[in-house]
């Protein structure tokens, strides 16, 4: 019973916070929902047994991406938009459908699937000795490039953001 | 009402449309970041699911992976942000036009 409140209670946040990043007029206050939905989602991974990546979720999410983008947003002054959709005069009907049909064809898919097991109680997760393990082994070439592909991005960043 | 993982599922389906909403309406470069973060993390939040559902705990790495690009992704993106603007004194991809600059 726990797990039905603190679920449902978890999804109405995040999908409130996803609304508010997508339609709020001012990126400052997007930022905040979107730090928020991110914090309802680390409790999501929490219920699901994963506290290692509720715990990653946190620091590199909250922590590092979302300070990038707060900054960001600081150095470039950016204030309110008034015109938060595109003023061409090009009917946005298209768009409504396609998102329609997107969620349609997602929860049907996900109906026509069968979970026959509901969340179960005597399965614990997974240790983080575990996902270290296989981190370190069976996927350990991706990881060191996943190294270099940071090394990258930071040399991109350097330059694409350096003044001419 | 027990909860199951399709209510999980569901419920990433509900923010990954949020997310592709965001991509298609807004016209702020700095909010498409965001709703781009906002499917990438709906899609971590299946996986999570998923690997619960199956006890398998590789698709807990592949979420770490995935927020890992998310971070350069994130680097890169707002780098080009910040260039961008320097040019045009907007981040109105309604003004972004051109592919010279």
């Amino acid at each position: 019973m726990a797990h039905t409140i603190i679920f449902w209670i978890l999804a109405i946040m995040s999908v409130v916070c996803a609304l508010g990043v997508t339609l709020h007029k001012n990126p400052v206050v997007s930022a905040v929902f979107l730090i928020g939905s991110f914090f309802a989602l680390a409790g999501l991974y929490v219920e699901l047994h994963a506290p290692f990546l509720a715990a990653i979720q946190i620091i590199v999410y909250v922590g590092a991406i979302m300070v990038l983008f707060v900054f960001v947003m600081m150095l470039l002054n950016l204030g309110r938009d008034p015109d938060r959709f595109s003023k061409e005069t090009k009917p946005r009907f298209p768009k409504y459908l396609a998102l329609f049909l997107l969620v349609g064809l997602l929860i049907s898919f996900i109906h026509l699937t069968s979970f026959s097991r509901a969340l179960p109680e005597a399965f614990h997760g997974f240790s983080i000795e575990n996902i270290a393990t296989l981190l370190f082994s069976k996927y350990l070439f991706p990881f060191e490039l996943l190294s270099l592909l940071l090394l990258i991005a930071m040399v991109g960043g350097v330059i694409l953001a350096k003044k001419k | 009402m027990t909860i199951d993982h399709s209510h999980y599922l569901i419920l990433s389906a509900l923010l990954f449309t949020i997310g592709v909403m965001g991509v298609l309406l807004r016209r702020n470069l700095i909010i498409i970041f965001m709703s781009i973060e906002l499917m990438l993390n709906s899609v971590n939040l299946a996986l999570v699911s998923i690997s619960e559902y199956l006890q398998a705990p590789d698709a807990q790495i592949f979420v770490f992976f995935v927020i890992t690009v998310a971070a350069a992704e994130a680097a890169t993106g707002l780098a080009i942000v910040i260039s961008l603007f320097r040019q045009k004194q907007t981040t109105n991809i309604d003004e972004v036009n051109q592919l010279k600059g």
